[in-house]
């Protein structure tokens, strides 16, 4: 066990010094950085939030109102295949029916002949389409069910698969939103990642704004214009009774409580290029300006022409914000938002339009946000402990064991950097449990030199020679190391996997030490006694422990 | 020639296993009272278990009015509030209940807590964990730590035999419960870290009682003819100065954290270095007295031994 040809020593120090090389760019300091080349800076520990501060957001997003909307749709479907053809073919006929609703999870009708029952339940089934198939190749099954109840209703269901698809696509498409919307902040390496069926974590460092992130964020942005039908008072909107094709809409003005508007937009998000935050000319107020894009300059020209005279909502997220009177027609594809708006939430609302609107609104689950000024004091907290804990256990190492103390702290101090490098390397995110990890790997690294050291000193009560006492004592402590080792590691596994941020990174710290304990408390200081007796160059060896 | 010191005197004949009786009397006392204490007193739940708002908050200039605080947080009606000053004069944390109606609620309360004190304090730290998480949060911990024994339990029956995992997880078992009970005792908050703690001490109190079975294991070949309690004495007594040593090592690693480590994270050191003492105590004390009331099968000279199984169980 103590020869080592040359190759094996080239490794096994190509191996420590490729792990201390990967650590040694921490120590660069942060203004001199970039006169280094760019594989240099990129070997830098990656630290969590509560070590330099941000947001962990952990949102969710409303599927209720994802469902109510696509019922909605669904529900304009069934009108329309009951209504029938208009090509002349046979089948055509509008089937009359009675109490097409939206309910919960369902869209349920009766049609006005009971006769008709079959008839409209098989016209109905027409909307019933597969899946598109999924990554793995299997078929999801269909989109709806149709049901026809005893009592004469049909009942129309959107699919569990169906409802997940439609809950991906849109998490999918409102990563993208919220990447630009915080991206729009001027955060740096933000970490926006898609969690199960509908959660999206974002983790946003160093940004010292955690309200108006969170504002920006979870807010859905659904912009839209349309026609005001007429003002309307709050128990209209209780009894939520008005002309068909129109909605009725709180509002955020001071000239009316609520509106009748026109259910046909006008305009909505989509059509905008491009929103600012500007000055009202006339009142001085923080305002937004917008202007369209070709296709929406030409409709609101049309629309605005056509209804000179006539109010026109703005509605955001299901409320007007401001209903004005269109003068003049406005051809020239811009125009301005003018409402109760401070500067900032000006610029916040043309943030959002610029970056484009989620199809429903996002909770937040979970806040975790960390100020960066604590962040730095935990760094210095813990690199205080760090180096106490490390001097100490030097120290009581090198008292308990002489020489082979010495090795064993080399081998100590090797495993702490190789144990930064390889989080350099793998930009795993070093936490402050991680840093606690990091110092119990200390104390637990050395245990496996410890194990050895107090077999060689057992096989020498026994009267081995030196040599032979140092060759027993590792090859009988490595069965006892690895045992320990592989213990902590499943331990460390479970913890990944149990994992929030914090935990998950003293369970990363925790694994690493694992492999560069041994390797280095094993191997390492195998090398460093073999070369010392290979010095002594004599049989007789007088051991130091 | 530098020469180390060996702190613990050598060919030690402590008779651990004749005081097996009173250490399963003490350990049996503080089970009991660990799972009375908890039982009646509970736990110091966090709020990644129980869910609510938890901020950290330093005055900008000089010491924190922790009674102002209290009164203006109060005032705002979110319930049963809590308020301690920790750490440095200046830093008070401030703790609110889960708010009733979902979980826009508790971002609704920390918008107003933050507009009434945000003239005057710095928003140091903030955690808001709504109902849907905290429920997810304390699922996760409970499965982590059972599925955290059961794998142990596996993987010493597998290198073992199953005396000596049921052994081991007896031991682990003891040291997760009297952490809970300490816990309990002095109503310090037991946070997700804390169950990280736990799995680290399973994953520490396993590898002592692991050294210490090995070596009993390795005597078991040597000694054929010497009595179970004897020898299990005699393996103690060995690596009684390797437990020693790494507990003391990893000790002072831990206790530099504990005052140095900074507030964040000293209720997780506390549970570690609880953990190292009675784990150190539980692979001594009782997981090689439980070898000695299950027996163990001595003959360990064929290679996977399985057929010689079956005289070795009680």
């Amino acid at each position: 066990m103590l020869h080592f040809s040359k190759w094996k020593s080239f490794t096994i120090w190509g191996i420590a010094l490729l792990g201390v090389f990967c650590a040694l760019p921490n120590l660069i300091p942060e203004k001199s950085l970039s006169s280094y080349p760019q594989f240099v800076q990129n070997l830098r520990l990656n630290l969590g939030l509560d070590l330099r501060g941000g947001s962990h957001l952990l949102l969710q997003m409303d599927k209720n109102v994802l469902l109510e909307k696509q019922l909605k749709i669904l529900r304009g479907s069934v009108r329309s295949v009951l209504r029938g053809k208009r090509d002349g073919t046979g089948n055509d006929s509008a089937i009359r029916y009675k109490n097409l609703s939206v309910r919960q999870d369902r869209v349920e009708f009766r049609p006005s002949e009971p006769a008709e029952l079959d008839k409209a339940f098989q016209r109905v089934k027409t909307l019933v389409e597969p899946l598109p198939a999924t990554s793995f190749g299997t078929s999801s099954g269909n989109n709806l069910t149709v049901e026809k109840e005893d009592d004469g209703r049909i009942v129309v269901r959107m699919t569990d698969a169906a409802i997940t698809q439609r809950v991906g696509t849109t998490i999918d498409s409102a990563i993208e939103v919220v990447r630009r919307r915080v991206d729009a902040l001027g955060t740096t390496e933000p970490s926006i990642q898609r969690q199960g069926e509908d959660r999206i974590l974002l983790q946003v460092p160093g940004y010292d704004n955690p309200e108006k992130l969170k504002t920006v964020v979870k807010q859905a942005a659904v912009l839209s214009f349309h026609l005001v039908v007429r003002p309307a008072t709050a128990k209209e909107a209780e009894d939520g009774l008005v002309e068909p094709g129109t909605t009725i809409l709180p509002s955020l003005d001071q000239y009316s409580s609520h509106y009748v508007i026109d259910d046909e937009p006008l305009l909505t998000g989509a059509d905008l290029a491009n929103a600012q935050r500007g000055q009202s000319p006339s009142t001085n107020r923080p305002v937004v300006t917008f202007r369209l894009n070709t296709r929406g300059a030409v409709r609101f020209g049309d629309v605005t022409t056509n209804n000179v005279g006539r109010p026109f909502a703005i509605v955001l997220d299901g409320k007007v914000i401001s209903a004005p009177t269109i003068n003049e027609p406005i051809t020239g594809g811009s125009g301005e938002i003018s409402g109760n708006f401070t500067v900032s939430s000006a610029d916040d609302l043309a943030l959002l339009l610029r970056s484009g609107s989620l199809e429903a609104p996002l909770t937040i689950l979970e806040e975790r946000t960390v100020d960066a000024s604590l962040g730095a004091d935990s760094i210095a907290a813990g690199k205080l402990a760090a180096m106490i804990g490390l001097v100490g256990v030097i120290i009581f190492i090198l008292v308990a064991y002489g020489r082979f103390g010495i090795y064993a702290n080399i081998a100590l101090v090797i495993n702490i950097a190789m144990i930064i490098g390889a989080l350099s390397l793998l930009q795993a995110t070093l936490t402050l449990p991680g840093i606690a990890g990091i110092v119990l790997t200390m104390g637990m690294a050395v245990d496996a030199n410890v194990l050895i050291f107090e077999r060689i000193r057992e096989e020498l009560r026994a009267g081995k020679t030196a040599i032979s006492a140092i060759e027993s004592g590792y090859s009988r402590a490595l069965s006892t190391i690895l045992d320990a080792n592989i213990t902590t590691f499943l331990a460390a596994i479970i913890l990944f996997w149990l994992g929030s941020g914090p935990v998950s990174g003293f369970a990363v710290t925790l694994s690493i030490g694992v492999f560069t304990s041994v390797f280095t408390a094993f191997v390492l200081t195998r090398w460093l006694i073999a070369w010392w007796l290979r010095s002594k160059r004599s049989s007789k060896v007088e051991m130091p422990i | 020639m530098l020469k180390g010191i060996d702190f613990i005197p050598r060919g030690t004949k402590i008779p651990f296993l004749s005081m097996r009786m009173i250490a399963f009397a003490l350990s049996g006392l503080a089970i009991i009272a660990s799972i009375t204490l908890f039982s009646m007193k509970g736990l110091n739940y966090g709020i990644d278990f129980i869910g609510g708002t938890s901020i950290e908050v330093r005055h900008k200039g000089g010491p924190a009015d922790i009674g102002d605080i209290r009164a203006k947080v109060g005032a705002l009606g979110f319930g049963d509030v809590q308020v301690q000053q920790f750490n440095d004069p200046r830093d008070v944390l401030v703790r609110i209940e889960l708010q009733e109606g979902g979980e826009e609620s508790n971002q609704v309360a920390l918008d107003q807590i933050r507009k009434s004190l945000g003239d005057d304090y710095e928003f140091r730290n903030t955690e808001v964990i709504g109902p849907t998480v905290s429920e997810e949060l304390t699922q996760a911990g409970m499965i982590a730590v059972l599925s955290a024994i059961i794998v142990v339990l596996i993987y010493i029956w597998l290198r073992f035999e199953w005396q000596f995992s049921l052994g081991a997880v007896i031991a682990l078992v003891h040291d997760v419960v009297l952490t809970i009970g300490i816990f309990s005792l002095l109503q310090l908050e037991f946070t997700l870290s804390i169950i990280a703690a736990l799995l680290t001490i399973v994953g520490y109190s396993l590898n002592d009682t692991v050294v210490v079975y090995d070596r009993v294991r390795e005597n078991l070949r040597k000694f054929k003819k010497m009595e179970l309690s004897s020898l299990l004495d005699v393996s103690i007594n060995e690596t009684l100065s390797r437990t020693i040593l790494t507990s003391v090592t990893t000790l002072i690693a831990l206790f530099a954290l504990f005052f140095f480590g900074g507030e964040v994270i000293r209720g997780f050191v506390f549970a570690m270095i609880w953990g190292v003492v009675v784990g150190t105590y539980s692979s001594i004390f009782i997981a090689s007295p439980v070898l000695l009331m299950l027996g163990v099968k001595r003959d360990w000279s064929g290679l996977g031994g399985a057929k010689f199984k079956e005289p070795g169980q009680a």
